[in-house]
C-alpha cells in the first residue's frame, strides 16, 4: 500500500485555468456525436463524463486538448495561453522495451521536471518494480507509470479518458488522491468515466438527449 | 533543450534495443556481400561500380527502418503526448529525427568502409565517398521522414512509406552517387558536395514543418 507522501503535485498552481465549452458539437464522418455542450470549469473543479460506448466521451476529451478540431462552438482556457494540459488516454504511450525506472527518468526529462522520478514508484503503488521491463507490466501497472507525468510536470489542465479502467480499489484510491491533490491546488479535470467519480463536482451525460 | 535531447535519447534507445540498428546494418552487409555473386569476380568491375552499389544499399537499409520513425509512436500513444510537450512540435519531430540519425545513419556510415572493402573500393577512396554520405544522409533521414509521417495512419503503411520517399531520394542519389564515382577518379568534386549540403540544410528547414503538419493530422 502506498504511503501518502508529500508534496507530489504543488500546494497551488501558478497558473490556475479555466475551462468554458461554448455550444460546442462534434460529429466524426457523417455521425453527430454531441451538440450544445456548454460548460464552465472554475480552479478546483472537476467535470465527470459519462455516456454509452461511442457517444463521444473521447471526442470531447481531445477536442479540449487540441487533437480534434473545434468545428461548432468554442473551448477557452480563461488567461492561460498555450493551456497547459495533461492527456492521459487508452493508449498510455508507454514503451515496452524501457525498465520502468528508465521510463521515469526519461518522462521526468521529457516533461521538463526536475524532480527525482525514482520517489514516484511507491505513490504509484510500483515500489520494487524498477528493474522490470514495461512490457512486462499488467494492464493495471501500465496505468498507474502512466499516472507518473501528472506528479512529474505540474499543470493545471488534466482530461483523462476512462482513468479507472484496469485499476484495482487501491489504484482506484490512487486516482482519488491525486485528483483530490489537483483540484485543492486549483486545477481543473474533466474525466470521461463509466463509474461514478467521487471528485466530480459537475456531471454531464452524453447522448442522453438524442 | 535538455527535453530536446531527453527525447533524441529516448528514440535512439528504442531504435537500438528494438533492433533496428542491427537490422539495417546486417542488411547493407548481406546486400555487398551478395553483389559480387550477382554482378561476377572482376575486381576492375566491382570497383567502378562501388560508389553507387553502397549508395543502393545505404538508401535500402534506412528504409527498412523509416515505417518505425512514427509508426510506433502513433499506435502507444506517444504522438498525443508529443503535442503537449514543452517543446514545440516540429522541435520535437527534428529531435526524434536526430535520434534516428545517431541510431542508424551513423553505425550504417561506419560499416560503409568495411563494406567498401568487399566491393574492393581502396581506402584512398573512401574519404571523399564517406564526405558525400555524411552530406547527403541528413537529407535521407529528414525527407523518409515526410514519407513516414504521411503514411503514419495508414495500418501496415510501410510501403507507403517507401513509395512516398522514393522520389525525394533520387536527388540525393544522384549527386551523392556521382560526388562518390569521382573519389575513384582521385577527386574531389565540390559542386556535388555543395548540392548535397544544400539538400540537407533545405530538407532541415522544410522537413520538420512538414512532419509536423502531417501528425498534427494524424492525431485526429
Amino acid at each position: 500500500m502506498a504511503k501518502p507522501q508529500k508534496n507530489f503535485l504543488p500546494n497551488a498552481y501558478p497558473d490556475p485555468a479555466h475551462l468554458r465549452l461554448e455550444g460546442l458539437a462534434c460529429s466524426r464522418g457523417a455521425r453527430q456525436l454531441f451538440e450544445g455542450i456548454s460548460q464552465t470549469l472554475a480552479p478546483g473543479e472537476a467535470l465527470a463524463l459519462y455516456g454509452a460506448n461511442g457517444s463521444g466521451k473521447t471526442s470531447l476529451l481531445r477536442q479540449i486538448a487540441g487533437f480534434l478540431p473545434v468545428e461548432v462552438g468554442t473551448i477557452s482556457f480563461g488567461d492561460t495561453r498555450p493551456p497547459r494540459v495533461h492527456f492521459i488516454g487508452h493508449a498510455d504511450g508507454l514503451k515496452n522495451p524501457l525498465r520502468v525506472g528508465e521510463t521515469l527518468a526519461f518522462d521526468a526529462a521529457l516533461w521538463g521536471a526536475p524532480k527525482n522520478a525514482i520517489d514516484l514508484l511507491p505513490l504509484l503503488g510500483l515500489d520494487n518494480r524498477g528493474w522490470q521491463t514495461v512490457g512486462d507490466l499488467s494492464a493495471g501497472q501500465r496505468r498507474r507509470l502512466a499516472l507518473a507525468k501528472l506528479c512529474l510536470a505540474p499543470r493545471p489542465v488534466w482530461l483523462l479518458d476512462e482513468p479507472m479502467t484496469a485499476l484495482d480499489a487501491a489504484g482506484q484510491h490512487l486516482i482519488d488522491t491525486l485528483a483530490g491533490a489537483h483540484l485543492a491546488a486549483g486545477g481543473i479535470l474533466v474525466a470521461s468515466s463509466h463509474v461514478p467519480l467521487g471528485f466530480a463536482t459537475q456531471t454531464l451525460t452524453l447522448g442522453a438527449a438524442s | 533543450m535538455s527535453v530536446f535531447w531527453a527525447i533524441c535519447r529516448q528514440h535512439a534507445v528504442l531504435a537500438w534495443r528494438g533492433g533496428h540498428t542491427t537490422l539495417a546494418v546486417a542488411f547493407l552487409f548481406i546486400g555487398v556481400t551478395l553483389m559480387p555473386f550477382g554482378l561476377g569476380p572482376e575486381l576492375a568491375l566491382l570497383q567502378a561500380l562501388a560508389p553507387g552499389l553502397l549508395w543502393v544499399v545505404l538508401i535500402m537499409a534506412l528504409l527498412t527502418s523509416l515505417d518505425r520513425l512514427f509508426q510506433a509512436d502513433y499506435e502507444d500513444g506517444s504522438l498525443d503526448q508529443m503535442m503537449l510537450m514543452p517543446l514545440p512540435l516540429e522541435f520535437v519531430v527534428l529531435a526524434k529525427l536526430l535520434g534516428h540519425y545517431i541510431a542508424l545513419v551513423l553505425p550504417l556510415l561506419l560499416a560503409v568502409p568495411l563494406a567498401g572493402l568487399l566491393l574492393n573500393l581502396a581506402p584512398a577512396h573512401l574519404p571523399m565517398l564517406l564526405l558525400a554520405m555524411l552530406a547527403g544522409s541528413p537529407a535521407l533521414v529528414l525527407l523518409g521522414g515526410i514519407g513516414a509521417s504521411l503514411a503514419v495512419s495508414v495500418r501496415r503503411g510501410g510501403l507507403l512509406t517507401v513509395l512516398l520517399s522514393l522520389p525525394f531520394y533520387v536527388p540525393v542519389m544522384i549527386f551523392g552517387a556521382g560526388a562518390s564515382r569521382q573519389a575513384l577518379a582521385g577527386e574531389v568534386d565540390e559542386t556535388r558536395l555543395a548540392i548535397l549540403l544544400l539538400i540537407s540544410l533545405a530538407s532541415l528547414l522544410a522537413a520538420p514543418v512538414a512532419i509536423a503538419a502531417a501528425l498534427r493530422n494524424a492525431v485526429r
